[in-house]
């Protein structure tokens, strides 16, 4: 046994092992150059009869090749079996812009996603959020709101009315009644907004619905002036309909409110009514029991349908009320 | 509200250099919505000349009448015109439009050969000038009303500016020139000359006896002015400046003496009535109608009088609909020569009781309903009589009184309330001469306001408040945000709401929101019964098909399905969430009480009580395939158990346990359906659709539904979870078979019982039915976990056999062996 002859066998079988071009040739240079009968195990083998001395420097010698040879075909395992998955990979490659979703696409009402976010906002600005029915007492719906019977301010919303007649129930014909019911069951301070769905006989078309939705907000407390409720309008304008919109006060008409103001937004280059507000009138605070030495206070309102038909640019009130799926599930659920 | 550019400029200065876009922003600015500009004849140029007809050709071999004319312009040679109108003869004055005039709609006039003729003109209708939208025919004027090649432009006044004003209810004085007039120089700070002040001197000769004019009913009317007057000359015609400016106003002329009286109307915002006296029995009185049935108004409509309607009456009848419409039977006619004008100052209420009564909304009645300086019955009257008088041969023969005008009260307000309110500092003396402005007499003392006659709307400090900001411009109000509470939360109910939208949303359905109205053919055809089909009825519904309130959500829901079959949807869920209207509760007399401080608890609760509670739910319907069908291939249909499940998983987000029970409810299959109970009450049913609806509606056979009443689910509890077991779980597997009529969640929850508390869960795995002898296998997976410890074999063993042997003796199960 030579020294040589044991560098010898480590380089064949490196190259054996290199040369292997799949797994099986690999097994076959493996059984050659490190299987039982290979010189490197032979010469192991041969090891016994080897005097202490030359056991012990062979045996080093051996025992370096060995690992040598073992690290090699490692080495190559390793490449030939990336290889390997590789290929079977690539044969498993998919189309992956086949339709794969078979699940209906759902999506929330716009209205509801409007109100929602309305909602979100208020409650962010320390608003709760007041609901009430739809079916309505008279007196909660106009009277409170000092809208005398016969007041033209009356013919002003196109009632629908409930038999019997004597009952005075209507549907409301706003959410202010919300507003009147909370005053009548709350101690001031009150920061609220109350969306919800409203009546009004108007025929449906392209901007009218006689079923629709408003929002409104009422505060009452101490010190509570209009430049409190132009900042209130502003914010909220910003939030709706982004930065850069401007809102503006006009003098307006309101039984409820004194002084009255429609609020307008300046937006896509003109301006747009957006809702009514004002002072609550303090003949209103008075029905509802709160001092109005000590507490004074604004509201608003908004047509919910008018203010995405503005933001969205839908033109048609007909899309918003008709339940076609085509057209609410273009908003999701509003993220 | 319209307002003439032109006639405005009669009470105030108007500098020229003023634009009609800054008198409209100024309109705008204190409180009238300005909906038009109209730039009458800002289209239209010359020459427009008045022409004397002084021939006509009738050419009649064309489908439609065409004359040739002859027309004197004032050229010295007659122009030759082909004109299609025929109401015109000769010696009559026309407008014609010499060619290279332009009418509107950019129609260029030229010289042309039409008709076989060569035609130098056209004769025009006040339609063609747009100045009316009369077009009965060409404008045709008398012989001394117009010269011939005048000016038509000039002379009638086409260029102007009117303004078309929104007018809000509480300003009814707004609804005249003089109370627009009055507005615009507020506004611009311009010179403003009241029409009134020139009235108040205005005396007239009593030349006799005039009809007595009475108030019957102190409550109805405050002052009634009735002028009586003679010898008018009924030929007598209205002045074309007149006459225009009613044009302008969006009126028609129709006779001199009804035209002073809309004019004066229009002008004063005062509306006047007048009668034929020939015609009145006796004198004026304004009183009920009490007994009498019928009225005949000058439209031609015969009225049925409602006991309370106020009228105007002579002795034997009444002539008028008080503020409202004249009468046919005393109405201005071509022989009428004695005139009674009546000018009353009515109470508000009682006109607009009358109007709505009988829908009828007049240009008085607009007025009178919105309240009317109480001073212009005096003054309105007296410039009728002036105008008639000069315009014609009418002399003034007597005036009668009776009441007289009654005027807002004095107000004494905080002038500092005015700037707590606006959020800016508004000095006292400010605040007065604001008030000044808009013709108050306010003394700076006591700050004791004595508003101008015709704001009876100013009563209170809020009212002045309003005043002051108006006239120092809302665009002052700094944006300020209030103090406000730290935070807010939404409620448990309305974060459950949304929660279940989102989850229903997420997993397939659209949400819809249809109207919550229905008809007894639909809540009957639902099969609904008893409580579940008794609504509130609508008494003006929009449409008489639908004049109920809803009982239920799936019937919109099934419309709406319908609706997006017929546009082509085949597979699809939608839901929606909303209020039901179901009718236990008999509605009681409405409560009204005193508004002028909080109503006592008792009435207050009384009021809640009174409104009936009313129902939320969500409902969903499913209709087609589960999944879309596409290259993966066919999908199955929603069926019940799909129903079933969203009820359920409605249930599971809002953590609620319930059991399942059958049911049989409109409008589910009665066989398909389930009921879900929490707390031992029905709270939710879903299922397949009854077939009988599922036919009569077009929907895909099986469609699905389900219905949770949200109002009736318990709010959740507090968590408090069970520590989760680490030791390992024994799984067991049992086959029973039943009789088919036994359910599978009985057989589940005698497993349940028998099973013990180590039990984690239970699943039906597999259920069999082709056993025969009617009876069914259900094969249910147990998993047994104790906390402390791994279970042995025969523990496991031991309740595997509790667990049947408690089917067994409820439901005669019998363990399937292999």
């Amino acid at each position: 046994m030579r020294v040589e002859e044991i560098s010898t066998w480590v380089e064949d079988a490196r190259k054996a092992f290199a040369s292997a071009s799949d797994l099986d040739s690999l097994k076959a240079a493996r059984l050659a150059h490190a299987g039982d009968k290979s010189p490197i195990a032979l010469a192991s083998r041969g090891l016994g009869s080897l005097s202490p001395e030359d056991k012990a420097s062979f045996g080093k010698l051996i025992g370096d090749a060995k690992a040598a040879i073992a690290d090699a075909l490692a080495q190559a395992t390793a490449i030939l079996e990336a290889e390997r998955d590789h290929k079977v990979l690539l044969e498993e490659v998919v189309d992956i812009s086949l339709p794969v979703n078979r699940s209906h696409r759902g999506g929330l009402h716009p209205i509801s996603i409007i109100k929602n976010e309305v909602s979100d906002f208020f409650i962010e600005q320390g608003f709760a959020v007041e609901e009430g029915p739809e079916l309505e007492s008279g007196w909660l719906n106009f009277d409170a709101l000092n809208i005398p019977a016969d007041h033209p301010a009356r013919t002003m919303q196109d009632t629908f009315f409930i038999e019997p007649l004597e009952s005075g129930m209507v549907l409301r014909t706003h959410t202010s009644p919300v507003q009147i019911r909370t005053m009548l069951t709350q101690q001031p301070p009150i920061y609220v907004v109350c969306p919800g769905r409203t009546f009004r006989a108007d025929e449906l078309d392209a901007t009218h619905s006689p079923v629709f939705h408003q929002v409104e907000g009422l505060v009452i407390d101490k010190g509570i002036t209009m430049a409190h409720l132009k900042g209130t309008l502003d914010n909220f304008a910003r939030h709706m309909f982004g930065p850069d919109v401007t809102t503006r006060l006009r003098p307006s008409f309101f039984p409820f409110t004194e002084p009255s103001a429609e609020v307008d937004i300046y937006f896509n280059n003109r301006w747009i009514e957006w809702g009514g507000c004002g002072m609550v009138n303090p003949k209103v605070l008075a029905t509802c029991g709160i001092d109005t030495d000590v507490y004074g206070g604004f509201a608003f309102g908004m047509g919910l349908e008018r203010t995405l038909m503005v933001r969205h640019g839908i033109t048609d009130m007909h899309d918003i009320v008709e339940g076609d799926l085509r057209f609410t599930r273009q908003f999701g659920v509003g993220l | 509200m319209r307002a003439p550019l032109s006639w405005l400029k009669e009470f105030v200065d108007i500098p020229a250099s003023i634009t009609p876009e800054q008198i409209s922003d100024g309109l705008i600015r204190v409180g009238f919505e300005v909906e038009e500009i109209i730039k009458q004849g800002a289209d239209l140029t010359g020459p427009l000349k008045f022409a004397k007809v002084l021939s006509i050709e009738e050419i009649t071999e064309f489908k439609k009448p065409i004359r040739y004319v002859g027309l004197d312009c004032g050229e010295g040679e007659t122009r030759f015109v082909i004109c299609g109108a025929t109401n015109f003869a000769v010696g009559d004055l026309v407008v014609a439009a010499l060619p290279g005039a332009v009418l509107p709609g950019d129609f260029k006039i030229g010289a042309r050969e039409t008709y076989g003729k060569s035609s130098n003109g056209m004769i025009c209708s006040a339609r063609e000038l747009g100045i009316s939208d009369d077009h009965a025919g060409i404008m045709v004027f008398a012989q001394d009303e117009v010269t011939i090649g005048a000016d038509a432009i000039e002379v009638l006044q086409i260029n102007d500016v009117i303004f078309d004003i929104a007018v809000n209810p509480d300003r009814g004085y707004a609804l005249s020139i003089r109370g627009v007039a009055r507005e615009v120089a507020g506004s611009l700070n311009l010179n403003f000359t009241d029409p009134v002040d020139a009235l108040r001197t205005l005396k007239f000769e009593e030349k006799g006896k005039g009809v007595t004019a009475k108030i019957g009913e102190k409550s109805s009317a405050s002052v009634f002015y009735l002028r009586t007057l003679s010898n008018f000359d009924p030929s007598a015609k209205t002045p074309i400046w007149m006459r225009r400016r009613i044009e302008k106003m969006g009126m028609r002329s129709i006779s001199l003496v009804v035209d002073v009286t809309n004019y004066v109307m229009l002008e004063l915002g005062q509306p006047l009535h007048a009668f034929d006296k020939a015609k009145i029995k006796g004198g004026l009185t304004i009183k009920r109608a009490g007994t009498t049935q019928k009225f005949v108004t000058l439209d031609g409509v015969e009225r049925t009088l409602d006991p309370n309607d106020l009228m105007v009456c002579d002795d034997e009848q009444p002539l008028a609909l008080a503020g409202t419409m004249g009468g046919l039977s005393s109405e201005i006619t071509e022989t009428t020569t004695d005139i009674a004008l009546e000018a009353v100052h009515f109470c508000e209420v009682c006109i607009a009781k009358n109007s709505r009564r009988h829908k009828l909304s007049s240009e008085a009645s607009r007025r009178l309903e919105r309240s009317v300086d109480p001073s212009l019955a005096e003054f309105a009257s007296a410039r009728f009589v002036q105008l008639l008088t000069a315009h014609s041969s009418a002399q003034h023969v007597a005036t009668v009184v009776d009441g007289e005008p009654i005027y807002a009260p004095l107000v004494t307000i905080d002038p500092a309330y005015v700037s707590r309110i606006l959020g800016f500092d508004v000095p006292a003396k400010q605040v007065a001469e604001l008030l000044r402005a808009i013709g108050c007499d306010v003394d700076e003392k006591s700050f004791t306001i004595d508003p101008p006659s015709w704001r009876a709307d100013l009563l209170t400090a809020a009212d002045f408040t309003e005043e002051v900001a108006r006239m120092i411009g809302f665009d002052k109000i700094p944006s300020v945000l209030p103090p406000r509470p730290l935070h807010a939360t939404l409620t448990p109910t309305q974060k459950r709401r949304r929660a279940v939208a989102t989850m229903l949303a997420s997993r397939g359905f659209a949400e819809v929101q249809t109207f919550p109205f229905t008809n007894q053919s639909t809540i009957d055809s639902m099969g609904f019964v008893g409580e579940r089909a008794s609504t509130y009825k609508v008494a003006n519904p929009m449409s008489e098909e639908f004049p109920l309130m809803r009982v239920h959500l799936v019937p919109g829901l099934i419309e709406v399905a319908q609706r997006n079959i017929s546009r082509g949807a085949k597979d699809f869920a939608i839901f929606e969430m909303g209020s039901i209207f179901r009718s236990p509760q008999k509605l009681v007399p409405a409560i009204s009480p005193d508004l002028s401080k909080r109503p006592d608890q008792q009435i207050i609760d009384e009021i809640f009580k009174s409104v009936p509670v009313q129902g939320y739910h969500v409902a969903g319907l499913l209709v087609g395939k589960i999944e879309n069908e596409n290259w993966q291939g066919k999908a199955r249909s929603y069926n019940w158990q799909d129903a079933i499940a969203y009820a359920q998983d409605v249930l599971a987000l809002c953590n609620l346990e319930w059991s399942v029970a059958r049911s049989d409810l409109a409008p589910w299959h009665p066989g398909r359906c389930a009921e879900l109970i929490v707390n031992g009450k029905a709270v939710a049913h879903a299922g397949e659709l009854h077939p009988r609806i599922v036919a009569a509606y077009g929907l895909p056979e099986r469609s699905v539904a389900f219905a949770v009443a949200l109002n009736a689910l318990p709010e959740s509890e507090l968590v408090r979870p069970t520590t989760v077991g680490t030791m390992p779980a024994a799984v067991q597997d049992v086959a029973l078979i039943v009789d088919s009529a036994v359910s599978a969640g009985d057989l589940q929850a005698a497993l349940r019982e028998g099973a013990g508390n180590l039990l984690e869960s239970i699943t039906l795995f597999d259920r069999y039915d082709k056993i025969g002898d009617g009876k069914v296998s259900l094969a249910f997976t147990l998993v047994f976990r104790a906390p402390d410890r791994t279970l042995t074999g025969e523990e496991v063993s031991a309740m595997r056999e509790a667990a049947t042997a408690v089917a067994a003796a409820k439901f005669g199960a019998i363990v399937r062996t292999a």
